[in-house]
């Protein structure tokens, strides 16, 4: 039994935004009330959470954990670390592994890793294809019986409209989602950043957004024909933002989230070739930060994704072109969200829903909410707590990460993971970091 | 060596003074190569490496009889000769290389920013961009700035005030990107002139340029007028990447001929950095014609490097031209 005392509690699923105290029993949210209401209680766990913000525990619907197959890189036991330090007590991991997660073994070692190590819910992602190769359709229903919650090929689009046709009638059957990685290799080819004046100064191919925008009206027009479910990862420009709204507005089941990167960076980070400034989609100019901004903030974007990519030290600290794409974000993203939040992009409760009950409903996941008889994950967040994201707070394998410089503020202070304090004054409960 | 390393990156972020002083001293020198001795001290003791990383015998070759004009060590490192091909990176090749404690690193590369990365991990050794991919070749722009102030001397004219057209494949174009920086510098009038599919827009508003810059899609158009056409050579794999639609049509459309200078540009002086595609960007009737400045470019290219290297290995203590040559000669 654990009760988190006299936090605002901040719950956006159920429009919750005050002070109260939440009592935890079995794993589950008992009860919520007024701060005191379980004076009474005895041989209780105590959190004591004043002046503190406490949220449902964060979802993630985009990350890479690199295991099997990368585990230089990242292990889900690494991953899930990373995760809990930052907030989240829920992530998806992506399929491009290796072997792929294309079948159910491969989701099942996935999830027994994770339940071993015990410290974030881990739901694998299937992949749309087997071996990601665009050609044959993988076995969607051993992978959802196995536990996969959601199908992508993130990393490599499917470039098969029919492929793409055939497996979103096929996971409409299974009432599951498809996350897409849009992007035309054909018009994106060999690029390394956004295509644009910068680019063009300085000498690098790049990507423009139409490679994904003409990917994104695909598929909106695919989720219209299929009725399936359709989730736009990572979408990174105005136009792209705009395709989305009107799909919305046609009653077309489509979502999309956009990255903490894309809405606080410019591809004025690459200018001096910094690899930790590459990523695909690749940063964009200003204009489009302001219109994912208003994207996110409008609810046109139901969700904020870290596309967490870890990467070693070796594949960044090359030329430009050569370097690996990605970077890592799940320490990271509820610092940069809250940023958008003092700066007036966002409104608290806005922030916490794009990484709790906005996430949960894309992918249609029970958790993100602190209502009673709910998995109790939630987390107690420090919102003055000044810090820079250094090498040692790094829980990940790797630190790729364009913040390293930054004075960030807020971070988690206390984390429970189905009732479980498994993370409490910034450090893991019996264990190191 | 000065405290400072003095990196020639780029020809963006240099002040015209710089760069005026490295053409001036560049034309110091071209009286020192004119000299029965052609060899200056200048650098004796310094130790300068070339490395070229992807094939170019010109820039090549003119680096290295840079450096020994100036009693410089100087030692070539090319693909085939270098560890890059066993596999090593170039940060590794990089660190090798500093723990020679080399004075200057001249180096040639096809990716961009290449220059840029070595700068950065190197502490002690000034960086020579020999030209990274499409990113720069600030030594290829001096020499033309060179080349140009040479000729336009004898009719009375400096450097400034010329109306300039860059024709070709500019978008890949390293050599198209420095003479941009250099003439916006210079306050001259810059055309780029080329297909929409190798010209694109956004070469009209590069962050930081601010000068005199048109774009131009017809040939005609762009070189009307123009002081000085500049020719760039055409990579001719760009056409199984559907830059053009074949070599024909774009030689029809892009390619100068003395019938379009005689009519267009009568008094244009041509610049072309080779090697040239005789017949495709460029005639052979104006490339062996006395408008044609090519062997001119290539012997003021050696003077230019010899600047360049003495700009780099002496850092800031090198300001004036007379330092230089005077007295130096042996
Ligand atoms: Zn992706």
């Amino acid at each position: 039994m654990t009760v988190v005392r006299n936090g605002r509690v901040v719950d956006p699923s159920q429009g919750l935004d005050g002070e109260r105290d939440i009592l935890v029993r079995d794993g589950k949210v008992a009860a919520i009330d007024r701060p005191g209401s379980f004076a009474s209680l005895r041989d209780e766990e105590t959190i004591d959470a004043t002046g503190m913000l406490v949220t449902p525990g964060f979802i993630d619907l985009h990350v890479h954990l690199r295991e099997p197959g990368f585990e230089w890189k990242e292990t889900v036991a690494t991953g899930s670390d990373a995760a809990a330090l930052g907030g989240f007590t829920t992530i998806c991991c992506m399929a491009n592994t290796n072997p792929v997660n294309d079948c159910a073994e491969i989701t099942r070692c996935i999830i027994d890793h994770a339940r071993a190590h015990g410290r974030a819910h881990v739901l694998p992602i299937g992949s749309i294809s087997k071996k990601l190769e665009g050609k044959e359709m993988s076995p969607l229903s051993e992978l959802a019986r196995a536990g996969c919650v959601a199908f992508s090929d993130d990393g490599e689009p499917v470039k098969d409209a029919g492929l793409m046709r055939r497996a979103l009638e096929w996971a409409s059957m299974l009432g599951l989602t498809l996350s897409c990685h849009e992007e035309d290799k054909s018009l994106s080819c060999g690029g390394c950043m956004n295509e644009s004046a910068l680019s063009t100064k300085l000498g690098l191919k790049g990507m423009p957004k139409v490679a994904e925008e003409v990917m994104i009206a695909r598929d909106i027009e695919l989720a219209r024909t299929t009725g399936a479910r359709v989730h736009i990862c990572h979408v990174s420009s105005g136009r792209g933002v705009e395709l989305i709204r009107r799909a919305k507005n046609d009653g077309i089941q489509i979502s999309a989230e956009v990255t903490p990167h894309h809405l606080m960076l410019t591809e004025d980070a690459v200018t001096e070739y910094d690899t930790n400034a590459k990523m695909s989609p690749p940063l964009r100019e200003a204009f489009e930060v302001e219109a994912l901004r208003r994207g996110l903030a409008d609810g046109t974007i139901d969700a904020v994704a870290s596309d967490h990519a870890p990467h070693e030290l070796d594949s960044k600290r090359v030329e430009f072109s050569r370097a690996t794409f990605g970077i890592i974000g799940l320490q990271t993203s509820l610092p940069i969200l809250l940023e958008l939040e003092r700066t007036g992009v966002l409104s608290l409760s806005r922030a916490i829903e794009s990484i709790t009950s906005g996430p949960a409903k894309v992918f249609g996941l029970q958790a993100g909410s602190l209502r009673i008889g709910q998995c109790a994950d939630l987390v107690v967040l420090d919102m003055g707590k000044q810090w820079q994201f250094s090498r040692e707070h790094c829980c990940s394998k790797s630190f790729n990460t364009p913040f390293a410089d930054r004075l960030l503020q807020g971070k988690a202070s206390s984390v429970l993971l189905a009732g479980k304090t498994i993370v409490r004054e910034e450090r893991f409960v019996n264990g190191e970091a | 060596m000065g405290n400072a390393v003095r990196h020639l990156l780029s020809i963006e972020g240099l002040t015209k003074q710089h760069l005026l002083r490295l053409v001036n001293n560049g034309r110091e020198f071209v009286e020192v190569l004119q000299r029965d001795l052609k060899k200056v001290p200048t650098l004796r003791g310094k130790t300068v490496i070339n490395l070229f990383l992807e094939p170019s015998t010109r820039t090549r070759t003119s680096f290295e009889i840079a450096a020994k004009r100036l009693s410089a060590d100087a030692v070539n490192v090319s693909e085939g000769g270098s560890s890059i091909v066993k596999g090593e990176t170039l940060l590794d090749t990089a660190l090798t290389l500093q723990a020679m404690a080399p004075d200057i690193l001249v180096v040639r590369h096809k990716e961009s920013g290449a220059a840029h990365f070595l700068a950065r991990h190197l502490r002690t050794t000034a960086v020579v961009n020999a030209g990274d991919g499409m990113h720069e070749h600030p030594t290829q722009a001096l020499l033309d700035l060179l080349t140009l102030q040479q000729h336009f001397a004898a009719h009375n004219r400096s450097l400034e005030g010329l109306r300039i057209a860059i024709v070709g494949d500019i978008r890949h174009s390293r050599v198209a990107r420095s003479n941009m920086w250099a003439h916006a510098l210079l306050g001259n009038e810059v055309r780029l002139v080329g297909p929409r599919t190798l010209l694109p827009e956004y070469f009209a508003s590069l962050p930081g340029l601010r000068g005199n810059i048109s774009l131009f899609h017809s040939l005609q158009e762009g070189i009307r007028d123009v002081d000085v056409v500049m020719c760039l050579r055409l990579q001719l794999e760009r056409q199984s990447e559907f830059f053009i639609p074949s070599l024909e049509e774009y030689s029809r459309e892009f390619g100068v001929t003395r019938t379009l200078l005689d009519a267009c540009a009568p008094k244009a002086v041509v610049l072309h950095p080779g090697p040239a595609n005789r017949g495709i960007e460029v005639s052979s009737e104006v490339l062996d014609s006395p408008r044609a400045l090519m062997q001119q470019q290539v012997t003021f290219g050696v003077a230019i490097r010899m600047a360049v290297l003495l700009d780099a290995a002496l850092g800031g203590e090198v300001e004036e031209s007379h330092q230089i040559a005077g007295g130096h000669a042996a």
